[in-house]
């Protein structure tokens, strides 16, 4: 009996020590990271562009990276909540191809109006189309949105007949993505709007909480009440739409669409921004902010590239290596966390 | 003798043995949790030596670390009297001691021999010798009396052929120690008659057999030397010549109150029902019905695997029910969702929260407000300062110990993580709660308070069900307990017949089965 009253007193010493003790250095490095994120790089490289290339700090040339990320943001922002909530969607480059045919096919002989809410809807359709398969089938998220991909591939070609869509600068359509407000396109702050408030979403309601469980521990989430199937389902289908809008900027943006627009090489952007942005692959933990600045930190590795007339080639050997780090430094974390 | 070892003698044979395996003074803890204390014991080659003790006990502790899945804290261990240093399963096996564990480890998408000599193949310079493979694993197949194609994939076998196979594999490794988790709990009366005949020709061949089990006759029969385990410790260790099963029992029992119960509270015999369960089957659940009262606290005792946490799932309306109602507060509980469940006032803190339970790296603010998140929220917006105020007056309830409500769950000590799961339940201020294990893993102290809560929150007028392995903590808190057995509930028992004695008879009983 003595014997187990030391032990008694040796477990409560244990359970009462100080927890933050407990993190090594390396832990907290992991921690800082993950919370400060992709910031610290990102304006390590912006202050070094702005030293290296003249031109880099020029208005326009800001105003222009942003605009050409324009579709890519907000397609990432919401891909970023798929993700959170323990599921992935690869089919976002096909449906941003969708999505552009279809509002160019409806923009050449309607009004401007149907042709953006056909596009964005058709987005939505596929996200919850995407949702409803992987939670009801309960099918791998990655081969359902993989195969998904190849079947809106094939509609956008059916829709375009294989045609280039071009459209005329004159239209209203025109206006939607290039209408300017304090010198920047209107295609940049509906971006801004859009990726507030997923970022909102996310971070401050119920919903965003719940896809935070259910990505991180769907089992235990589920018990506690957390209809995760719901959950994920409203991920895909607000990726789905963010892919239409996105469609929806970038034709009114550059009057001109194809089915093979966007493609395999859009998802995979996309992905390489929220992970760049310290969003965990396996769910559970993300933020919208962090994907933008990783969006962007990508988008300021090729600008910088192009300003100081370094061969193309490494960007992409460069952003290979960052993606590396990045998934490295999360499995890492993940490890260390057991 | 004490200087052969497998390194010097590749091609021994189970025929001549290791000598004796002692174990001296292995403590084991998990998590500040004391699972083995100071436990010493000889095994002798040529004899079944069997484990027993209630769940918990610390057997298969015991047996993870004879066959080096996991290093004891202290003590030590010696095999033919040379010191014995083992840091993984591999380099048990290198040592022949071979282990067949409750969960089978066989590569369903291979073949039966492929699997038997998985990690050790019959090859030449790389390349696998399939017929060389294939006789030797008929000749092993004709030695034990095993009748198995060698060319079947191992995973359309049934679970009895699977451990066949896993045994063969122990046996193609002239293993001289045999550790045996459980060996019959999923065969069929043949084939545990058949694998008692292997234990027995195993020991005749000179190797050593650690047996665990539950099955007290399988014990008698099988063993020469019995060891009886409680809470940790080693009670007694007897030849089986001399025990009986009463004998066992009463070994088993008399565990220590490691920590004092809260005093019961009279349950108003009239009180309404809080929860009828009315002839309610699903997977691992047959045909089950109780009452429970508002204010009472239901005790389900029984073995591992004899359904507890299954009714507790199917209750709950996380399991495909097969037949049988669930009426809370007399309205039916018909469909299945936990989401619905806890909307109509009845909660389940999981048995494993770290898999079931708490997202281990999210805040405890996260953890706690999980199941409610409605009631401190607009229109689907957080209201930070409701929640943070919510949460913090929670954990005063609940007496959770954390430096800040920001930190992760994984932070915490298992009593206070427990805490957690018992301060969201609180939340969501239910009229039926269902606590599966609510003190695994958790030190003594937290222990006591997790027994305060579930007394207040019955006396509050909750219904309360615990399910809990350690049998004193169910003769502690409980009004009323049922005890289960494969998927039934066998017994019910009140006031002076809910003893120690008759919870491990019921439970232990064979002849209750089916």
């Amino acid at each position: 009996m003595t014997h187990q009253t030391t032990e008694q007193t040796d477990t409560l010493e244990g359970s009462d020590g100080s927890p933050l003790g407990v993190l090594s250095g390396t832990s907290r490095f992991l921690h800082s990271w993950r919370t400060a994120g992709i910031a610290i790089p990102f304006l390590i490289l912006f202050v070094t562009l702005s030293i290296a290339s003249q031109p880099f700090l020029h208005t326009s040339n800001l105003i222009n990276i942003l605009d050409q990320q324009a579709a890519t943001l907000c397609i990432a922002a919401a891909g970023t909540l798929v993700l959170v909530a323990g599921g992935i969607d690869l089919s976002v480059g096909a449906t941003y191809g969708l999505a552009t045919v279809v509002a160019g096919e409806i923009a050449a002989h309607h009004s401007p109006v149907l042709a953006i809410g056909a596009g964005i809807l058709v987005g939505l359709f596929v996200g919850l189309v995407n949702g409803l398969i992987v939670t009801v089938f309960k099918i791998n998220a990655l081969i359902t949105t993989l195969a998904m991909s190849f079947v809106i591939g094939g509609l956008a070609l059916k829709v375009s007949g294989g045609n280039l869509i071009v459209l005329s600068a004159n239209s209203g359509f025109f206006k939607f993505a290039n209408a300017q407000f304090l010198t920047v396109p209107s295609a940049v702050w509906m971006t801004l709007v859009f990726v507030v408030i997923l970022g909102l979403l996310l971070s401050g309601s119920t919903f965003g909480r719940y896809m935070v469980a259910s990505g991180g521990n769907a089992e235990a989430a589920r018990l506690a009440g957390v209809r995760v199937n719901l959950i994920r389902v409203v991920a895909f289908t607000l990726s789905g739409g963010a892919a239409g809008l996105g469609g929806v900027i970038d034709i009114s943006r550059l009057l001109s669409a194809q089915a093979a627009s966007g493609g395999s090489a859009l998802a995979f952007t996309v992905l390489a921004g929220i992970v760049v942005g310290g969003t965990s692959i396996a769910g559970g933990e993300g933020s919208v902010w962090r994907t933008a600045i990783g969006v962007l930190f990508i988008a300021l590795i090729g600008n910088g590239i192009d300003l100081l007339g370094v061969d193309p080639l490494y960007q992409q050997i460069v952003l290979g290596v960052i993606l590396l780090i990045a998934v490295g430094l999360d499995a890492w974390a993940r490890q260390r966390r057991r | 003798m004490s200087e052969r070892t497998f390194e010097e003698h590749p091609h021994r044979t189970a025929d001549t043995p290791g000598g004796d395996l002692v174990v001296a003074g292995v403590s084991k803890r998990f998590g500040g949790v004391p699972a083995l204390r100071d436990v010493s014991l000889t095994i002798e080659p040529g004899k079944v030596h069997a484990l027993i003790g209630e769940n918990g006990a610390g057997k298969s502790t015991l047996g993870k670390i004879i066959s080096g899945v996991i290093e004891p804290d202290e003590g030590t261990l010696s095999l033919g009297g040379r010191p014995l240093v083992l840091r993984s399963p591999r380099e048990a096996i290198a040592n022949g001691i071979i282990t067949i564990a409750q969960e089978l480890a066989i590569v369903p998408g291979l073949t039966v021999v492929d699997n038997v000599y998985l990690g050790s193949e019959v090859a030449t310079a790389g390349f696998v010798r399939r017929r060389e493979a294939r006789r030797r694993f008929r000749e092993l197949a004709h030695r034990v009396g095993f009748e198995l194609s060698p060319d079947v994939r191992a995973g359309s076998l049934s679970i009895a052929d699977q451990q066949k196979v896993e045994i063969m594999r122990a046996l193609s490794r002239n293993a001289s120690i045999v550790v045996m988790d459980e060996p019959t709990a999923a065969l069929s009366d043949n084939e545990t008659a058949a694998l008692h005949e292997i234990v027995r020709s195993l020991a005749r061949r000179g190797s050593a057999v650690v047996l665990i089990s539950h099955f007290l006759s399988e014990v008698l029969s099988l063993s020469d030397t019995i060891t009886t385990l409680r809470d940790g410790h080693l009670v007694r260790t007897v030849e089986a010549a001399g025990a009986t099963e009463g004998s066992l029992i009463e070994g088993m029992l008399g565990r220590s109150l490691s920590s004092a119960f809260p005093e019961k509270v009279v349950v108003d015999p009239d009180a309404p029902v809080a929860l009828e369960v009315d002839h309610l089957s699903a997977p691992g659940v047959e045909d089950c019905s109780f009452v429970l009262r508002r204010g009472e606290i239901l005790g389900i005792a029984g073995l591992v695997g004899a359904g507890r946490s299954e009714l507790a799932r199917a209750v709950y309306r996380d399991a495909k029910v097969s037949a049988g109602t669930v009426q809370l507060a007399g309205s039916d509980l018909a469909g299945h969702s936990p989401h619905r469940s806890i909307r109509r006032g009845l909660v389940l803190i999981p048995e494993s929260r770290k898999e079931m339970g708490l997202l281990m790296g999210r805040s405890v603010k996260e953890n706690v407000s999980l199941s409610r998140l409605d009631l401190v929220s607009r229109l689907g917006w957080i209201a930070a300062i409701r929640e943070r105020r919510a949460v913090s007056q929670l954990m005063q309830k609940t007496t959770v110990k954390a430096a800040s409500m920001g930190l992760p769950a994984n932070m915490l000590s298992g009593g206070n993580q427990q805490k957690l799961l018992f301060a969201r339940s609180m939340m969501c201020s239910p009229s039926v709660l269902i606590a599966d294990e609510p003190t695994r893993g958790v030190d003594v102290g937290s222990k006591r308070a997790i027994y305060d809560l579930l007394v207040e929150m019955a006396k509050d007028g909750m219904g309360i069900i615990v399910i809990s392995s350690e049998l004193e903590e169910i003769l502690g808190l409980a009004h009323r307990t049922l005890v289960m057995r494969r998927g039934r509930i066998v017994a019910e028992l009140a006031g002076d017949h809910m003893n120690e004695q008759a919870v491990l008879a019921a439970a232990f009983a064979e002849t209750n089965a089916t």
